[in-house]
């Protein structure tokens, strides 16, 4: 029994089938990707998971309790965080604000002590303040908390936001293309922090990840996703050894042809 | 480039020398006496009382916001503020009236800017019916104490004047009740739609008051309609404050033939002071607070909000209570002071007089939106009205302005434009980088040059001006919105977040900057 069990999850948007039937189970503890081609309905998934959009048929067991039907600050309340493909941090607001905000579902935020401070107001502020400074430091940005979260460099901003999804304390953290137009130098960086989110932290990792050399680097399991069904699961090696894989990748006509050139190699 | 130096040299000398805390705690000193004699050396008989009371309680009544921008030690800013507040204004009201009514007037707006400013500057949510809390408040206080025969009055409702406090607080209730059935319709909505809807709802609040005198049949009234409520009660004055004003009096030699009326609006400005701290430290608190937070990320990105637990239906709608909820005392309040309420009070162009006010002095910052609702208030009630006044001084007196003051006028006008014109030449020459504005700026300099010769040229073939020769179209009370419009267009062009900006916004746009240099530099 994994923490995270989704079964049969259907999605359509009109006549378009995005999520059809998938199952994936995931494990405390583990770091898993999801991949597949563009418009496979990874980020669909993501968004069913967390709420955002509501699943057709289908059940999302997450820590023993059923997810479906939740507001996504209720998923986030749940332990289920996430960060999405295009960065979508508050622009506007400091980086340490960021992050701070991320905390809101932990925090006991009632009008009558926020607006006398009494009831241990201060001192959660003070909690929530500290929480954050760690959490930057954490992810490596000690010392950019008073930048507005807009100016910072690209890599910077993808580090803001998985610190930011740190904040609620999750169980299970959903990364959304995590080191999408990164360099491979950065890439690598991501990989350690990625890494450390489990082992430092205790947190579960899934990931939707197209670059190859992250998701065999890191995950432990595989999903593939394809036209919205689950083709594949498997370790890092039974993927890349997986036919249907390679075909979903590269087309038929490819698979096709590298049949031929392994056959006339062969012959 | 030496141009700028030598305009920049003397502000800059200022600056250094104020950034001293004695020189500034001196400056304000001075400030503060030098105003405030003018103020009371005033006499109300001078021909151009209007045009001095204006240069003369205009700058007291920024003296709050001249205090907070100096660098001097909080405790000396505080004492200089509540000396204002509480020594200052209220004698300078007991010698006239007029600027009690005046300081009670910026209060009220500035209360419901800062609610206004909760609803569209935290949580960013644009409301462009706000005006309609501020009725429900009003009419509330109204509909119970009005000695007209309304329904109310005919069932004996009526409440007696004490419960006056006790009604504020009611009124903070239910207009926050109004806020939240405000915001559940439209919690979807954002920007531009929810602007249209709340609109509507500003509108039907107004609509439904004036219409309310008909209700049923056989009718029932309830508002009176367009005819509105008179009568409406006064809180009693306590008996502190009666004997208050004739020791005052006495200490000072001032001359009150009008006790009852100081006393009333002394008791009036004191609720207004008192009403508007609590709503700024209430604005302060749920700034820097969890829910201040998530009002600003909802501004920012509503679904990365939601995404990070934050509950978006209750965070809006508690935006829209609390809004609404300072509206509904100052409602009561106003209700009460005026005496009097119709719906031509609570119109549309009040809603966005208020947004004015919160744009004008800085979204989304408290002290900005202080500011921007005395300036715009100044302006309406007295820059504007007083201009007005003075001119009609001038007509009846027949004054004149002398040839020689027109030429002088002329000629300062003309050079300027002139040398603006001129800057524009050499800035095209100068440029060595290909210029597609290089037309733009010839003509634009060619324009600049015929206004300032046709200036000058009038001036001197012109004679003196017969100020009863003004046409009274042109009267500058009249072209209240169209100076507001100018102002807006002025401050958008060189202070695009407001007089004083959120420290946010500052930061942003710093750094907007400071990448424009980069790239202008590239």
């Amino acid at each position: 029994m994994g923490i995270l069990e989704v079964n049969n999850l259907t999605k359509k948007f009109g006549g378009l089938t995005a999520v059809s039937d998938v199952s994936i189970s995931i494990d405390e503890g583990s770091i898993s990707a999801i991949i597949g081609p563009n418009g496979a309905g990874k980020t669909t998934l993501f968004n069913l998971l967390t709420g955002i959009y509501k699943p057709d048929t289908g059940t999302i067991k997450f820590d023993n309790r059923s997810l479906v039907g939740l507001r996504p600050d209720q998923v986030n309340a749940a332990g289920m965080s996430r960060t999405f493909q295009s960065i979508r941090l508050f622009p506007g607001m400091t980086v340490f604000e960021n992050v701070m905000v991320g905390m809101h579902s932990r925090l006991n935020v009632s009008l009558l002590q926020t607006l006398t401070r009494l009831g241990g107001f201060n001192a959660q502020e003070k909690h929530v303040r500290e929480k954050a400074v760690e959490l930057l430091k954490f992810v490596g940005l000690g010392d950019k908390g008073d930048e507005v979260s807009r100016n910072l460099p690209y890599g910077d901003q993808r580090r803001v936001e998985i610190a930011r999804a740190l904040a609620s304390d999750p169980k299970l953290i959903l990364l959304d293309e995590p080191t999408a137009g990164m360099n491979p130098n950065e890439s690598v960086e991501a990989m350690t922090l990625f890494r450390r989110v489990r082992d430092e932290r205790g947190v579960t990792v899934v990931l939707i990840e197209h670059d190859m050399r992250v998701v065999m680097g890191i995950s432990e399991r595989i999903s593939v996703l394809d036209y919205g069904q689950k083709i594949a699961e498997g370790t890092p090696a039974e993927i890349r050894a997986n036919p249907r894989v390679v075909e979903a990748y590269l087309g038929r006509r490819a698979t096709a042809d590298m049949d031929k050139v392994h056959g006339e190699a062969q012959s | 480039m030496m141009t700028t130096t030598t305009v920049e040299q003397p502000v800059g000398f200022i600056r250094r020398a104020l950034s001293n805390r004695w020189i500034a705690l001196a400056f304000l000193a001075l400030y503060i006496v030098i105003v405030y004699a003018a103020l009371f050396g005033l006499e109300r008989a001078s021909p151009i009382f209007p045009i001095l009371s204006t240069l003369a309680f205009a700058p007291f009544a920024l003296t709050p916001f001249v205090t907070m921008a100096l660098s001097i030690d909080w405790r000396f800013k505080g004492l200089a503020i509540l000396l204002l507040l509480f020594v200052l204004m209220p004698i300078l009201g007991m010698k006239d009236t007029s600027f009690l009514e005046l300081a009670i007037q910026i209060c009220i707006f500035a209360g419901l800017a800062l609610g206004l400013n909760i609803v569209v500057g935290f949580a960013g949510l644009l409301d462009l019916g706000y005006i309609a809390f501020f009725a429900v408040g009003a009419y509330l206080w109204a509909m119970f104490t009005s000695p007209v025969e309304t329904y109310i009055k005919v069932s004996n409702a009526l409440v007696p004047a004490s419960s006056f406090y006790l009604f504020m607080f009611i009124g903070v209730i239910i207009a926050a009740i109004g806020g939240i059935l405000l915001g559940l319709p439209v919690l979807r909505l954002r920007g531009d739609y929810l602007a249209i809807v709340t609109l509507g709802f500003g509108e039907m609040i107004r609509i439904l008051a004036q219409n309310s005198d008909t209700v049923g049949n056989p009718p029932i009234n309830f508002t009176n309609g367009s005819q509105g409520l008179d009568g409406v009660a006064r809180p009693p004055i306590p008996q502190f404050l009666r004997d208050l004003v004739p020791t005052v009096e006495n200490a000072l030699k001032l001359d009150i033939n009008n006790a009852q009326t100081v006393t009333q609006q002394l008791l009036f400005y004191f609720i207004a002071i008192l009403v508007i701290v609590i709503i700024i430290l209430v604005a302060r608190r749920l700034e820097n607070s969890p829910i201040g937070r998530a009002w600003t990320a909802i501004r920012e990105d509503e679904v990365a909000a939601i995404a990070m637990g934050v509950p978006l239906v209750r965070m809006k709608l508690l935006a829209f209570a609390m809004g609404a909820s300072f509206a509904g005392a100052i409602g009561v309040l106003y209700a009460s002071k005026q005496t009097f309420v119709s719906p031509e009070s609570f119109s549309l162009s009040q809603s966005i007089s208020i947004l004015a006010m919160v744009i004008v002095g800085g979204i989304g910052s408290i002290q900005g939106v202080l500011l921007g609702a005395c300036v715009v208030t100044l302006l309406n009630l007295l820059v504007l009205k007083n201009l007005s006044t003075q001119i009609s001084n001038w007509r009846n007196i027949d004054a004149i302005v002398p040839h020689w003051l027109i030429i002088i006028v002329a000629v300062i006008i003309g050079l300027f434009l002139l040398w603006q014109a001129w800057k524009l030449v050499r800035s095209y020459v100068n440029s060595t980088r290909f210029q597609t504005s290089g037309i733009a700026n010839i003509i634009g300099a060619v324009v600049l040059a015929m206004i300032a010769i046709a200036a000058i040229v009038f001036a001197f073939t012109s004679g003196e001006f017969h100020i009863r020769d003004w046409p009274t179209q042109l009267e500058p009370a009249r072209y209240e919105r169209l100076v507001f419009g100018i102002l807006l267009i002025i401050m958008m062009i060189f202070r695009p977040a407001g007089l004083l900006p959120e420290g946010r916004r500052r930061l942003e746009l710093q750094a907007a900057k400071t990448e424009q240099k980069i790239e202008g530099e590239v």
